[in-house]
């Protein structure tokens, strides 16, 4: 029942050997490739903790059978930005107290850039609709939607 | 053989802004950046190279006698590396925080579903799901205890040999028969509350060469609790134990008692190589302790101006089929049937049973929420039989400092309780119509509405309410226990290297330590060491503790080391050191001319002390609930806003307003966080959370069944501190962690009350009460 295919994450293409066909996307980024970055929190797609871009859509990778994201480009929490050189969003988010735990925040961030890539002024309201598939259980979301607007507004001002 | 990763997620090591970074700012988590950026190693993030998989085999049955268990079918399973049960526990075969009730392994009995039976060790999980599947175990099912009322009056035989009552406890003081112009009562129940942490359970074994000792990995509330029951179970002594802490994905309570440490470490040093453990949600449901589901009656008497003149109650919280720490829950539960309110007379009974339900332990909150959710209930029942508003009602009864508590303890703390209600009431009220967003185009939006995205509630028969809720939460341990926190503090070449087993589980005890590193010692940089049990205990992350305990410890260790910095400068430039402060990052005489930079004063030189931080001593309550059992206490109020669709039964909980008593913010933005957090878990449990058995059987054991509050139930909050340094609390700062998850609750549950008052006011008499959390739809539509 062993499989044999290719992914390509974050812009490299990575073997799976011998992975198991059953495998979820979220598994195999995990305990194949060492992405530990989208974490598992429910399984069943309710939480997005496991959040990643697929073709450029934003999914629960949870949901997603390994297998069928071969030779679709794949992002992941790794491939946004180099350690140490965080996204505009990383950065709001931690400034703006939205972490705590931290173990929503790498599918938050996820989340959070798909949102402002499509809907860069978005009101509260379509924030907190846009992200409602994210679960926190510890920061009661105040922080995470003030750090949203910040970057929202950040990115709209004029450059100097 | 170490994992890779498991320090990495508490190198956190960050440089503040010169002179940045102290006591009172707001300085990021150090941790923030690695964590928002994916590389943080929780533990469920510790591959390490040939590490098996561990897997348990739970009861499908409440109550039963295990007649056999056959393994050889699972043993067959190609890639099972190994297959352990009771008999394979080489130390005490239970444990347990406060009375080691609970088996390692089920191998007469099991108690609950979900009980651990047998752990596997594969190759992969998916190999652990086909052994598990093939063990075979052979039950006689038994009647389960499910009513716990047959546990008090003894009319179910006991399901364990220590009995069905963990705790029956009385509280009488003053005149049991006075009795007031009016008195009012009511029974109010709540739901079991799961932590719903986001981590789940997972932790990693590395057993040491000879295989007497072992490396745990793990996401816990207190290490070296961990340690000794580990130690016991193992037959080892605690120093053959190391426990490192995994980063934690959250915890609430539910990392305080044993879940998987034991059965990792078993199948770790039966195989003599690493095994990893991780819990699916479903299995979570199961392995952890839950809030305890409790029925309260109480009956106030109050004088027609609407002063409390005594209190009747009787608790009655299911502890599920073990102790854990329902013992603790009780006697808070019960020493809290007065709330933040002067209550001179009081006869309360308090009871906590076992049944075979999910075991029940510590919950944010830990039995406060239960006792407020009917306490609060009562006040607006007085305040309507007495012809008062809710808010007028609590100010005529607020407690202050020096009150005697229905324990005879004498209130010592600064007690704001006014205050916190004065000032909420102060909070401006949501503006904006029904329906509408706050500075939005002034259009019904129905993701506003109850019901939200179901777009089911029409406007025109929703209605809003406005509700109350106060309370007084205890803080640190109780009735006794000396739960002290150690820490260890260097100092050299201007870099402070701090220490401790302080739990980290995201509550930002790591930024406060440094900040009170910095502050202290006047440095910049502050060095985290690892989190482990290569020092002496920090006690739990619970209770609202840590920033007093050890906040106390880490202020107390870098004192002693400021001390010795003083002493060296003094004897350098002969001056006494008494005379020696630290200002910004210099060591300054204030009264002659010397300023010396602290980086330059510990040039190559190397300071290094470590200290205990006791609480002062608690007492046991005696047969009549009397005694000095508490140590400290912190204050909140709540007035929450609501939408209600009183046919439909739906709920949108438009704004919450507080104002708590912290003592001193020694880091604002932390603070705020705490409130926010406990408030989404409080409306949580007002309206949505709760875990539902049936014949003892949980039916919501997922994300999908289990609901949470995601971004669209959080309401706008509104808040203030209140900051009144207790004289008792090592930095001035009370806990904040549990508060504001309590009187939140009630608040909403009176909110929907007074939604349905305005609502039912036109329809004939009709009457509708809530007397139960969470409020379900069918709570309000069918009343």
């Amino acid at each position: 029942m062993s499989e044999h295919y290719r992914l390509h994450v974050n812009g490299s293409s990575h073997d799976v050997a011998d992975g198991w066909i059953g495998e979820s996307l979220l598994y195999v980024l995990r305990e194949r490739l060492g992405l530990l970055g989208a974490k598992g929190a429910c399984e069943q797609g309710e939480c997005g903790s496991c959040s990643v871009l697929v073709d450029g859509d934003l999914v629960c990778s949870c949901l997603v059978l390994a297998a069928s994201a071969v030779d679709r480009p794949i992002l992941t929490i790794e491939g946004l930005a180099e350690p140490g050189a965080p996204t505009d969003v990383q950065r709001a988010f931690v400034d703006a107290g939205g972490v705590q735990c931290g173990f929503c925040t790498p599918g938050l961030v996820m989340a959070a850039h798909a949102l402002l890539d499509r809907n860069p002024e978005p009101t509260v309201t379509e924030i907190r609709e846009q992200l409602s598939g994210n679960i926190c259980r510890c920061t009661g979301y105040g922080r995470l939607i003030a750090a949203v607007q910040e970057v929202a507004v950040a990115r709209g001002a004029p450059r100097a | 053989m170490t994992p890779s990763t498991a320090t990495s997620s508490t190198d956190t090591t960050v440089r503040a802004r010169p002179g940045g970074g102290r006591i009172g700012d707001s300085p990021v988590r150090p941790d923030g950046i690695v964590k928002a950026q994916g590389g943080f190693a929780f533990s469920s993030d510790l591959p390490i190279a040939g590490a098996a998989w561990g897997a348990t085999l739970r009861s499908p049955h409440p109550y039963a006698r295990i007649v056999s268990i056959d393994t050889s079918a699972a043993w067959a399973i190609a890639g099972v590396a190994t297959i352990i049960t009771a008999a394979d526990v080489p130390g005490r075969a239970t444990y347990g925080l406060i009375a080691a009730d609970q088996p390692v392994f089920a191998s007469d009995v099991v108690r609950y579903v979900g009980e651990p039976i047998a752990a596997v060790a594969a190759d992969h999980p998916e190999t652990c799901r086909r052994a598990l599947a093939a063990i075979d175990v052979t039950y006689e099912v038994l009647d389960p205890l499910i009513d716990p009322e047959t546990a008090i009056d003894g009319s179910h035989p006991p399901i364990h040999p220590d009995g069905n009552v963990l705790r029956a406890q009385r509280i009488v003081r003053g005149d049991v028969d006075a009795t007031g112009d009016v008195v009012v009562e009511a029974t109010y129940e709540i739901g079991m509350q799961d932590q719903a942490f986001l981590g789940l359970e997972a932790a990693v074994a590395v057993p040491d060469d000879d295989g007497r000792g072992v490396e745990l990995h793990v996401a816990t509330q207190w290490l070296h609790e961990d340690r000794k029951q580990i130690a016991a179970c193992l037959a080892l002594p605690e120093e053959s134990i190391r426990i490192v802490l995994g980063g934690v994905g959250g915890a609430f309570g539910a990392r305080e008692d044993i879940s998987l440490q034991v059965h990792t470490c078993l199948l770790a040093l039966r195989l003599g190589r690493p095994v990893r453990m991780a819990y699916s949600r479903a299995e979570s449901f199961l392995g952890h302790v839950h809030r305890h589901p409790a029925t309260i009656w109480m009956r106030h008497h109050a004088t027609s101006e609407g002063v409390i003149v005594k209190i009747e109650a009787r608790f009655v919280l299911d502890g599920g089929a073990y102790a854990s720490t329902s013992s603790a829950v009780l006697l808070n539960a019960i020493t809290h049937t007065q709330g933040p309110y002067r209550c001179a007379n009081a006869i309360v009974d308090g009871w906590a049973v076992r049944s075979n339900h999910l075991p029940c332990g510590a919950m944010r909150g830990f039995g406060v929420v239960q006792a407020c959710f009917a306490h609060e209930g009562q006040m607006d029942r007085l305040a309507e039989a007495c012809g008062l508003d809710p808010v007028e009602i609590r100010l005529r009864n607020a407690m202050s400092t020096g009150d005697v508590l229905i324990t005879g303890q004498v209130m010592e703390s600064v007690a704001p309780v006014a205050r916190c209600i004065t000032e909420t009431a102060a909070l401006p009220m949501p503006t904006t119509p029904i329906g509408e967003a706050p500075g939005g185009p002034g259009v019904i939006d129905p993701l506003l509405l109850p019901g939200g995205a179901g777009l089911t509630a029409d406007v025109g028969h929703v209605v809003r309410g406005v509700g109350w809720g106060v309370a007084m939460k205890n803080l640190m341990y109780s009735e006794g226990f000396d739960d002290y926190s150690t820490a260890r503090c260097q100092l050299a070449d201007g870099i402070a290297t701090i220490k401790f087993a302080t739990s980290e589980v995201g509550q930002g005890f790591v930024t406060i330590a440094q900040q009170i590193a910095r502050t202290v010692l006047g440095v910049d940089v502050v060095v985290q060491e690892p989190i482990d049990t290569q020092i002496g205990s920090a006690g739990s992350t619970s209770a609202s503790r840590q920033t007093w305990m050890s906040g106390g410890a880490v202020d107390a260790a870098c004192r002693a080391v400021r001390e010795r910095l003083f002493e060296h400068v003094g004897a350098r430039h002969q001056i006494d050191p008494l005379r020696l402060v630290i200002d910004g990052t210099d060591v300054v005489d204030p009264l002659g001319d010397l300023r010396v930079p602290v980086a330059e004063a510990t040039a190559g030189q190397h300071f290094d002390e470590t200290l205990e931080y006791h609480h002062r001593p608690t007492e046991e309550l005696d047969e009549n609930g009397q005694g000095n059992c508490h140590t400290a206490f912190a204050f909140v109020a709540h007035r929450a806003v609501v939408d209600v669709d009183p046919e439909l039964g739906l709920v949108k909980v438009v704004q919450v307003a507080t104002a708590q008593d912290v003592g001193r913010a020694l880091n604002p933005l932390s603070v705020r966080g705490q409130i926010e957090g406990g408030i989404s878990q409080g409306l949580g449990l007002a309206v949505m959370e709760e875990i539902i058995q049936i014949d003892g059987r949980i039916r919501n054991a997922s994300f999908t069944d289990y609901l949470l509050p995601t971004f669209l139930d959080m309401p706008d909050v509104e808040l203030t501190l209140i900051e009144e340094p207790d004289p008792q609390a090592p930095l001035g700062a009370k806990g904040v962690g549990e508060p504001p998850c309590i009187s939140v609750t009630p608040a909403i549950a009176a909110a929907i009350r007074d939604a349905l008052r305005t609502f039912d006011a036109g329809d004939g008499g009709r009457r509708r009460d809530i007397t139960r959390v969470p409020v379900r739809p069918s709570d309000i539509a069918l009343a």
